[in-house]
Parts: structure tokens; C-alpha cells; sequence
């Protein structure tokens, strides 16, 4: 039977990964990431999970670290926030490439400068092109929930792919709020042990991460990018069987409210259920407003969102990283793509929201409907707008 | 919904105080957060958390900036901070001083109902140290009924192990001593 706890929800994503039975662990603590590693270390050392957690200098090395164990056919895992994800970036590609099912959990925040501790989405959308799997969750239980199921979905042979569960530092890894565990009988049943395709074994030697002359260099890149594309239908499946055991099910696109809705909103993250308050209060009012919620970053859902937005005029996409001196903030930019070859597409508005943890109650959503539905009838003056900022 | 918000100075007590609500109202089967003002931890610096509880799940994120309910685990807090500022027209201040409520409206002009217990008294005595936080608690509890007093028994043995009796007596002893006096209008 599942049991319903209260806890951190850094505390409760070591639990799932100790549920996973995770066997190799290398971490650098990091702001606000640090609860989940500090419990998983302390795990390890009370006998609680039986696994190789090995303590680094940096977030370069447990990234590299992670690559050799995993390459051994260890279930391996990582997690990191901001300046930790951009030290790694340079094995983030290799992590990929090797197709090494590593599992990271990403405490978003903001990355320096100005030094900020607090959350947005600037670390991750750094690091957008990595190859990885990229997952969003809005609470303490998806954020359990997509911990186990990343492990399966990164796993699989037709997609061995490392994923990163991206969750909002402090406003949601430092919360103590209610969710529910499975049994461990449920999550054995459901993730079976790892079973590498191949792996470092000194009796039957394999080359792992030889360079590529010009000649085949495009193939591979073209057989990565098959492979992530690709994996989409296993990560569908794998959510299903979860949904199906527990009830949870999730889509790469969500939607609340979006009946007859002429105008959306469009979050990532735990913002997507403040955004639900302030939905539901302008449904009240009169005003037909829906959301969308978008799960999955990496693949793209394209048909998803297409058919997610058919029949509504408007979509208000609210990013929280910005693209300096871009055309657009990275989300914006992959529904304006997504959306351009549509017939009859809706128009977009574009807002940036919450940088550096800035605080964003419901009503700011409200005033930004607010504000696209006047600026629809004008002509837009601006590309994006910077909620909220003083100048 | 209520939104109860913290006062505190760093190292009071004051994020244990809404992370074992929380968990005391999550264990009766509510829905609850306890999450504290994000930022560097420095000891005796001014800090709020914050706790919601709710009957269904809470989709909030944000701070509590219009709460029901304001604890001031530090009275001198109130002249840097004036934790009443944004409280809901019939929210309740509980208030850690040797004060009669007279006294307190006299001297800060608060209107709203009040929850007065003298905490520094109650945890030299009980506790030996004057740290408030669970001691508030139960000013807190008294006030509000946000939780049963027992449900913050198992809580408090899970986070304080041995020491959670002396802090369920301190709280107790509080829960007893609280003198409420209702909003003036």
C-alpha cells in the first residue's frame, strides 16, 4: 500500500532515488540542491542504500565520475543547481553522446552574475542543447514521481539517454508539504535492475568515447538526434505504466481549463499551479483564460503543443530565463518555431517572470493577461517584456 | 486556506516552527507547506517562514504577504518590521512578551486580536534556554486550533529525539498560559 508522508521535497527525492536502489552516486554539494546528495551521502553511510558514493572537487569531476560508473553498468545519479550544472557542461554533451543513462536532478536557480541563490530557469536553459531528456515537474510529488520514472525511461535500450528532472530551487526543493510513496515492492516491480546494452568489462573490452574523424562525425550527431526524438513514445509509454499503477498520470503538455479558452498561458514548473489560481479567479471573473503546462522540454513536444493550442487565439508564453541579445527567450522561441508553419496559428506574447527569485503570486498573472489582451488590439511594440522590472 | 507567517531572528527556531506545523497538519491528513524566507542563513539577522494549511492541495508558491496569522518569536521585531502591516482584517498577532494585552495595544497600537505568552519565561523554566519556537507553537495552537496539540507530539520526537518531551512541555505549558484578547474595532 502507498503512504502518504510530509517531508523536504529535497528529502523526498532522495527517497525515490534510494527506492530506485540507485548504485552509484558522485555529487558536489551546491545551493539549493545540497539536501538531496547531504541525504543521500548520509544514506549510504548508514547502510540505508547500498551504493559507491564517491565525494569530488567539483561538478566537472562527478560528472565525469558519474560517466565511469555508469559506463561500468552501475544505475548511477547525480543532482546539481546553477553554477554547478555550467561547470559540468562540457561532459554534459559527452554524458549524452556515450549514451549513458546517468539521472540528474537539476534545483534550478539563477546563474551568476549578479550572484543569486534563488530560482529561475537560466541554468538549465544554458545547458538546453546538452542532448539529455528534460523533464519540468510543479510540486513534491511529480518531482518523487518523475525521479523513479526517469531512471526506467533513460534506461531503456531504445532510448539510453541520461534525463535531468528539473525542479525549482527553494520554492520547491525546500518545501515540506505532503505526498504520497509507493511500496518498494511497486517501485521493484516497476524498475527492473539495470541491464547495460554494454558496459566497461576488462573481459570483453569496448571503446567508449573514441574521437570521430569528419566522415562519420554527422552520423553520430544524426543518430543522437534520432535517439532523443525518438525516445518520446518510450517516455509516453513509461509515464502510462506509472499512471496505470498509480493512478498519476502525465502528458508532455498539460491542460487546465483550456475548454472554449480564446487566450492561454503557458508556464514550465511550480509556477504552472500558481498560474492555476490565478486561472481559476479569472474564469470567475468572466474571462475565458486556460493554461497550458508545458512537461517535457527535451524532446519537444511540437505536435502536442500544435494541437494543445488549436482553437485559441492567443498564447502568453512566460519564460524565466532570458536569451540576451536574442530574438526571443528560449521557450518563446520553441512555441513561435512550433507553431509558425500552423494554419491560422495563434499570436503570441512573450513575458519573463520570476528571474532570480522574484516573487510571483497569482495576481501577476492576471496583470499579464491584462496586458497582452490591450496590447493585442495595438500593434506589439515590443518582442518581450520583463515582468515587473523597475527602470 | 490559512496563512500563518513567522518572525523570527536566525536561530530562533523559527523554519522548525512551520516545517513541524506542517507536518503535524499533513499527519491529521490535511494539506500543508512549511518553507522558510530563502536566503543565507545568519544567526540573530531578522527571518520569516512561512505555513499554509489547507483541506486540499496547495498550489501557492509565492510568499505570505496577506496572512491570517503573524508569530513573533521576537518582540523587538516589531518596531524593524511591523509584522501586522499586512494582516487579514480579522487576523490574529501571537506574540511573545511579559505584556497584557492593554499594555501591548497601548504601546504599539494593534487592533487585530492578540495572542499574548510570556515564551521567554516558559522556555527558561521548561526547556532551560530561552529558544521559543516550539513554545510559541503553542500560543499558536491555542490561538488558531491550526493542528491538535497531540499532533505535533510525533513531529517533535522525530526532529528533537530525546529533547521532544521537555519541547511538547514548553509547548503545553504555553498552550496554557496564552491570554487571548479579542480584535478592538
Amino acid at each position: 500500500m502507498a503512504h502518504r508522508v510530509g517531508m523536504e521535497v529535497s528529502i523526498a527525492i532522495s527517497h525515490a532515488v534510494q527506492m530506485c536502489r540507485a548504485e552509484a552516486i558522485a555529487a558536489y554539494p551546491i545551493t539549493p540542491q545540497t539536501h538531496i546528495v547531504e541525504h543521500l551521502s548520509s544514506m549510504v553511510a548508514n547502510g540505508e542504500l547500498d551504493a559507491e558514493f564517491v565525494n569530488v572537487e567539483s561538478e566537472h569531476s562527478a560528472m565525469s565520475t558519474c560517466i565511469g560508473m555508469s559506463a561500468t553498468g552501475a544505475r548511477t545519479y547525480t543532482a546539481t543547481s546553477s553554477q554547478g550544472l555550467a561547470l559540468m557542461n562540457e561532459i554534459l554533451f559527452i554524458t549524452s553522446a556515450l549514451r549513458l543513462p546517468i539521472v540528474m536532478t537539476v534545483a534550478n536557480r539563477a546563474l551568476s552574475g549578479p550572484l543569486s541563490i534563488w530560482n529561475d530557469h537560466g541554468d538549465i536553459m544554458a545547458a538546453r542543447d546538452i542532448g539529455w531528456i528534460q523533464i519540468f515537474v510543479e510540486n513534491g510529488q511529480e518531482a518523487f514521481d518523475h525521479s523513479v520514472m526517469a531512471f526506467k525511461i533513460a534506461e531503456n535500450h531504445q532510448v539510453l539517454l541520461p534525463t535531468i528532472i528539473n525542479l525549482d530551487g527553494f520554492i520547491l526543493s525546500h518545501v515540506v508539504e505532503a505526498m504520497e510513496f509507493p511500496d518498494q515492492e511497486l517501485v521493484d516491480k516497476f524498475l527492473p535492475p539495470y541491464h547495460p546494452r554494454y558496459s566497461l568489462d576488462p573481459a570483453k573490452p569496448v571503446t567508449m568515447g573514441a574521437f570521430a574523424m569528419p566522415e562519420v562525425y554527422t552520423e553520430c550527431k544524426m543518430g543522437h538526434q534520432m535517439a532523443l526524438t525518438g525516445a518520446y513514445e518510450h517516455i509516453l509509454q513509461v509515464w502510462k505504466e506509472w499512471g496505470d499503477l498509480t493512478g498519476r498520470h502525465y502528458q508532455p503538455v498539460e491542460k487546465y481549463r483550456t475548454e472554449g479558452a480564446k487566450t492561454l498561458l503557458l508556464t514550465m514548473g511550480c509556477l504552472s499551479e500558481v498560474a492555476e489560481v490565478a486561472v481559476d479567479e479569472m474564469r470567475e471573473s468572466g474571462l475565458e483564460v486556460g493554461l497550458l503546462k508545458l512537461r517535457m522540454w527535451r524532446p519537444f513536444p511540437f505536435a502536442d503543443l500544435r494541437s494543445a493550442v488549436a482553437g485559441a487565439k492567443h498564447v502568453i508564453v512566460c519564460d524565466r530565463a532570458l536569451s540576451l541579445g536574442g530574438a526571443a527567450p528560449p521557450v518563446l522561441a520553441e512555441v513561435r518555431s512550433a507553431l509558425y508553419a500552423m494554419r491560422g496559428r495563434p499570436q503570441t506574447s512573450s513575458f519573463v517572470i520570476g528571474l532570480g527569485g522574484r516573487d510571483i503570486a497569482p495576481n501577476a498573472f492576471k496583470e499579464i493577461v491584462a496586458q497582452a489582451l490591450e496590447e493585442a488590439q495595438q500593434k506589439p511594440t515590443q518582442e518581450y517584456h520583463i515582468f515587473g522590472v523597475r527602470g | 486556506m490559512i496563512e500563518i507567517r513567522f518572525h523570527g531572528r536566525g536561530g530562533q527556531g523559527a523554519v522548525t516552527s512551520v516545517e513541524l506545523l506542517a507536518l503535524a497538519a499533513i499527519n491529521e491528513g490535511k494539506f500543508a507547506q512549511g518553507f522558510p524566507s530563502f536566503g543565507p542563513e545568519r544567526r540573530g539577522a531578522p527571518v520569516l517562514a512561512f505555513c499554509r494549511v489547507d483541506d486540499r492541495h496547495i498550489r501557492l508558491r509565492c510568499k505570505i504577504s496577506n496572512p491570517d496569522v503573524v508569530v513573533v518569536l521576537d518582540p523587538s521585531l516589531i518596531r524593524i518590521q511591523n509584522p501586522p502591516a499586512d494582516l487579514k482584517e480579522g487576523g490574529i498577532i501571537v506574540l511573545n512578551t511579559p505584556k497584557t494585552p492593554a499594555e501591548v495595544r497601548q504601546e504599539y497600537g494593534f487592533k487585530h486580536t492578540l495572542a499574548l505568552v510570556d515564551a521567554n519565561k516558559v522556555a527558561r523554566e521548561v526547556l532551560g534556554v530561552p529558544i521559543v519556537n516550539t513554545t510559541m507553537m503553542g500560543a499558536l495552537i491555542r490561538a488558531t486550533g491550526v493542528v491538535k496539540l497531540e499532533s505535533v507530539e510525533h513531529p517533535l520526537k522525530e526532529r528533537f529525539g530525546p529533547l521532544a518531551v521537555k519541547n511538547f512541555n514548553a509547548l503545553k505549558a504555553a498552550f496554557e498560559q496564552t491570554v487571548i484578547e479579542e480584535r478592538r474595532s
